[in-house]
């Protein structure tokens, strides 16, 4: 049960992969099971009309521009900022994810403690709560007259309006994402080795940074990646707390809406060219870490 | 309890084992610093909607759903939900199907297509709808106009991109679900003379059907709670295209913070209620494997942690007599 | 195009049916942040009026937001049959893709501006940092709350109002009067979106030192705020003209127009300005304007004419991408 792809079903019930060549199997396959043409095809054209159709307006709107308007619309300096404010600050948020949500994980499956499945169940708050309802809680917790924000103000600490109010509002939405890719990762660790290792005469601490970490470090890898790819579009929870002053606190989807409220469809299409070509490198690289995650998990077992 | 306990293997391990396990204080500590970062995140955000909301009594709480406004944002978001989650629901079916039960190239591709939404910022999925449906500029700017139809500014626009930002959910849900179900059922009945449809519906189904369940309260959630691409097109008109989060925003702008919080913790007990549901989904998955011994390991990895594209490619035909 | 009517064909099969098909008359005002209160208000009288006159029921949807960001939507298709916009660049804008006459501004007494305001200062009780006048707001310390004249209305009569204080004091040196915005600029922590984003920011969240707004949004945040906040006038400021005006291609199609021109004319009679003075709005109606000339802090005031020969050029010059605005955070 290590985990419920079907990789792990071949391992009770190997299949040669020479013994049936490949298309063959593939023609097999399909004459068994009914309902190949009709799905594909729903499918094929519901992502069509929906997906791809509307996503390629945006290149057909920028392929009009010409290569220099469209490099001068994506490189002015505002937009340049936006760029280091979405992508620092998502970077560092899913980095903060990463470390919290390492330790969060490992406390909810390695340790006992009352409440644990309550906290478990809430991990995934981010996931349901709409951005809006977290965009407006988190500015009453943080703003300089909020819950938090009164205490943390006078520390010299500016939690709202400011690049740190970004930050928390990003934290907040990439959360699960490390937790949930690690947890089912720790929760199938096989124990015997760390026994091994502790029965070898390592210390713990030894067994955990020499045989605990590399072991989970693609998992780890791969929820960073999620919850950064989830916190460069996010636009929802950030405006309420971000301040949205140009060159400062301005992330790219606000300068995209900036761009629309001026009639600057040229632009604003630009700009979301760049980020759907980000967004699209992003998920090819967790998809890469991911079968990086699984050739481990198999290596293992 | 039993069979949340079967499932976490190293709970049959004796708990004092120091050789595995870390000293008794840093546990606590760790416990410690995940609790105080959740809560900080977490809980604390949660509880300030319900706080905020109640904060001048229950009665002015009440008080909210007397605003014919706030009624109609309802009714929208629960249209908006009725139309994006059955059709979503239904090409979660027909893509998770052809996603797990066929082999051929390019399904890579297909899935990192279906993935796409997510990945997309909600303002640019607003945005791709006004490029086409927009009456002055838009691609279809002359047939709209020829035809009076209205897209953008109206319940088909905001549908349209609910249904995309939510398209994804219910596919991804049920991919894991499906694949770790195998074919060999479907085969079975198949070989013993079912047809396809009765297939589906007395073996497939039944199999996934709380992993299908989960995604259609996640997708129903998320339908409900969208407010970046919903934005870009509503127009926002109060009672008509003004929907719950975009209500929310405006009365949180005419200096009624109660009435802005109220319908957020609406918003936030339907999320609440997700995630008790989908508790439960886990612990019926649990339970039933327990009776059973299925081997099916339902959610341990929840929504979007597991990006289908990562699939394998090959899917072992399994052996017939 | 075939392919583009067949889509559209499945879409119509989808669609509700037509509000058009409704036997009363409804009319889609489309307006900026501050005009919140004064058209829930002044709907009902308008309501009433067109029952008695026409013998017609009217129902009203109403969409707010920042002006330019109202204007977008119009732009893109919003079926607005009237605008009632924070100034006349945003409607220019919406002429200028055909969807209203390109003279529209004449259609109407008073410059289409049945109402007009002005600027001022808003701070916390007491006036701790001791502002006084437009000069005060660069002093370092000083925390000001404007919203962003890319997408708010008042924010560009603040931007405005503000340069032509520099132009003034500094004898038309137009680099000075630059430097002074970038300082001004420079001491703004949160540029909200439209003018009731910054009033929430600065009443509900309690940021910064001074608000610039609307002269009727700091009255009505007064009349809600109590004893927590006060205004100070400063001793120039810039003659502030919303405008309306109807949308023609819409009330065409919608055959709106007969009700959203009375709409917009009754706007100007007794009740209409009556009500915008209500409101803290300055009626263009001077007998009026006398009755509720209690309320408006004396102070003097210039036209957007007299110094920046209109928003044709004043937009080009300050908030076109690549204008003064843009420029200004570049230096920082």
């Amino acid at each position: 049960m290590i985990s419920n792809t079907s990789r792990e079903d071949t391992g009770d019930r190997p299949i040669p992969p020479t013994s049936v060549p490949k298309r063959r199997r593939e023609r097999i396959n399909r004459r068994v099971i009914p309902g190949f043409g009709l799905t594909m095809g729903f499918t094929l054209t519901y992502l069509t009309l929906l997906v791809l159709i509307p996503l390629s307006a945006v290149f057909i709107r920028t392929s009009g521009m010409g290569w220099d308007d469209f490099w001068k619309a994506i490189s002015s300096p505002q937009v340049v900022s936006a760029y280091k404010v979405t992508f620092g600050v998502s970077f560092y948020a899913a980095l903060t994810n990463a470390f919290f949500g390492f330790i969060v994980a490992w406390v909810l499956t390695r340790y006992q403690f009352p409440g644990r499945k309550l906290v478990d169940a809430l991990v995934d708050l981010p996931f349901a709560l709409p951005t809006a309802v977290a965009g407006i809680a988190l500015t009453a917790l943080y703003a300089p007259n909020g819950w938090l924000g009164q205490f943390l103000y006078p520390l010299g600490l500016e939690t709202a309006y400011s690049t740190t109010g970004i930050f928390i509002a990003l934290t907040f939405i990439g959360l699960p994402f490390v937790v949930r890719t690690l947890q089912p990762v720790i929760e199938v660790f096989d124990r015997e080795v760390e026994e091994a290792g502790a029965s070898l005469g390592a210390s713990r601490l030894r067994v955990f940074f020499t045989i605990i970490v590399p072991a989970l470090i693609p998992a780890m890898l791969t929820g960073f990646a999620l919850a950064f790819a989830r916190a460069i579009g996010e636009y929802g929870s950030v405006i309420f707390i971000s301040g949205n002053q140009p060159m400062k606190t301005e992330i790219v989807p606000l300068v995209i809406v900036k761009f629309l409220e001026n009639y600057n469809y040229p632009q604003a299409t630009a700009v979301a060219c760049v980020m759907l070509i980000a967004s699209f490198v992003l998920l090819l690289i967790v998809n890469i870490l991911q079968r990086w995650t699984e050739s481990i998990g198999q290596a293992r077992s | 309890m039993a069979a949340i306990l079967s499932r976490v293997r190293h709970d049959t391990y004796p708990k004092t084992d120091n050789a595995i396990t870390e000293p008794r204080l840093i546990r606590w500590l760790l416990i410690l610093v995940a609790i105080s970062f959740l809560g900080l995140f977490l809980f604390m955000p949660l509880v300030a909607v319900f706080v905020e909301a109640f904060k001048q009594g229950t009665k002015l709480y009440f008080a909210t759903f007397e605003d014919k406004y706030a009624v109609d944002a309802i009714l929208l978001t629960l249209k908006i939900a009725a139309i994006s989650v059955p059709l979503n629901l239904v090409f979660g079916l027909a893509a998770a199907w052809v996603i797990t039960k066929f082999s051929y190239r390019g399904k890579s591709l297909l899935v990192t297509v279906l993935d796409l939404p997510f990945a997309v910022s909600p303002v640019i999925a607003g945005l791709i709808f006004v490029l086409i449906f927009s009456t002055t500029h838009g691609w279809l700017a002359e047939p709209l106009k020829e035809y009076n139809i209205r897209i953008i500014f109206a319940l088909p626009g905001i549908a349209l991109a609910t249904v995309f930002i939510t398209l994804p959910f219910i596919a991804r849900e049920l991919v894991p679900v499906m694949q770790a179900q195998g074919k060999d059922e479907e085969f079975a009945a198949l070989t013993l003379g079912a047809g396809g449809w009765r297939t589906f519906f007395t073996v497939t189904l039944p199999n996934v059907k709380w992993g299908l369940f989960y995604g259609v309260i996640l997708c129903n959630a998320r339908a409900m709670g969208e407010f970046g691409a919903v934005a870009v097109v509503s127009g926002n008109i109060k009672g008509r295209t003004s929907t719950l989060p975009l209500y929310i925003e405006t009365l949180y702008n005419e200096y009624n913070g109660v009435a802005a919080f109220t319908l957020a913790s609406i918003l936030s007990l339907l999320a609440l209620l997700t995630l008790v549901l989908k508790n439960f989904v886990d612990w019926r998955v649990a339970k039933s494997r327990n009776n059973q011994d299925l081997n099916l390991s339902l959610f341990t990895f929840p929504p979007f942690t597991r990006p289908l594209a990562a699939l394998p490619h090959e899917h072992p035909c399994p052996q017939h007599p | 195009m075939k392919i583009k009517k067949t889509i559209l064909l499945s879409l119509a099969l989808t669609l509700p049916v037509s509000p058009l098909a409704k036997a009363q008359d409804t009319l889609l005002n489309v307006s900026y942040d501050p005009t919140r209160e004064f058209y829930s208000e002044y709907n009902e009288a308008f309501a009433k009026h067109w029952k008695e006159t026409s013998g017609r029921d009217v129902e009203f949807e109403v969409s707010h937001g920042g002006s330019s960001k109202q204007a977008r939507a119009v732009i893109d298709g919003l079926e607005a049959d009237v605008v009632t916009l924070a100034l006349a660049a945003d409607i220019d804008a919406i002429a200028d893709m055909g969807l209203i006459a390109k003279d529209w501004q004449t259609r109407l007494k008073a410059n289409s501006a049945p109402y007009q305001s002005t600027l001022a200062f808003l701070v916390r009780k007491g006036n701790p940092k001791g502002i006084k006048n437009w000069d005060d707001l660069i002093r370092e310390g000083v925390a000001v709350i404007t919203p962003n004249p890319k997408t708010s209305g008042v924010a560009r009569w603040n931007f405005l109002a503000a340069y032509g204080w520099a132009l003034e004091t500094y004898g038309k040196d137009e680099a000075k009067a630059t430097e002074y915005i970038r300082k001004l600029y420079g001491n703004v922590p949160v540029l909200d979106s439209g003018a009731r984003g910054a009033s929430t920011t600065f009443i509900e969240r309690g940021i910064g030192d001074v608000l610039i707004n609307w002269e009727n949004e700091l009255l009505l945040a007064i009349k809600e705020g109590g004893e927590k906040f006060e205004i100070v006038v400063p001793s120039l400021s810039i003659l502030a003209e919303p405008t309306v005006s109807l949308v023609d291609k819409n009330v065409e199609r919608k055959k709106s127009k007969e009700v959203a021109q009375a709409y917009l004319e009754f706007l100007y009679s007794d009740i209409g300005q009556d009500l915008a003075g209500k409101h803290f709005f300055r009626p263009s109606n001077p007998a009026i304007l006398e009755k509720y000339k209690a309320q408006y802090p004396d102070l003097k005031l210039f036209t957007i004419g007299d110094v920046f020969g209109g928003w044709g050029p004043a937009t080009k010059k300050f908030f076109d991408d690549g204008g003064v605005f843009d420029q200004i955070y570049l230096k920082q």
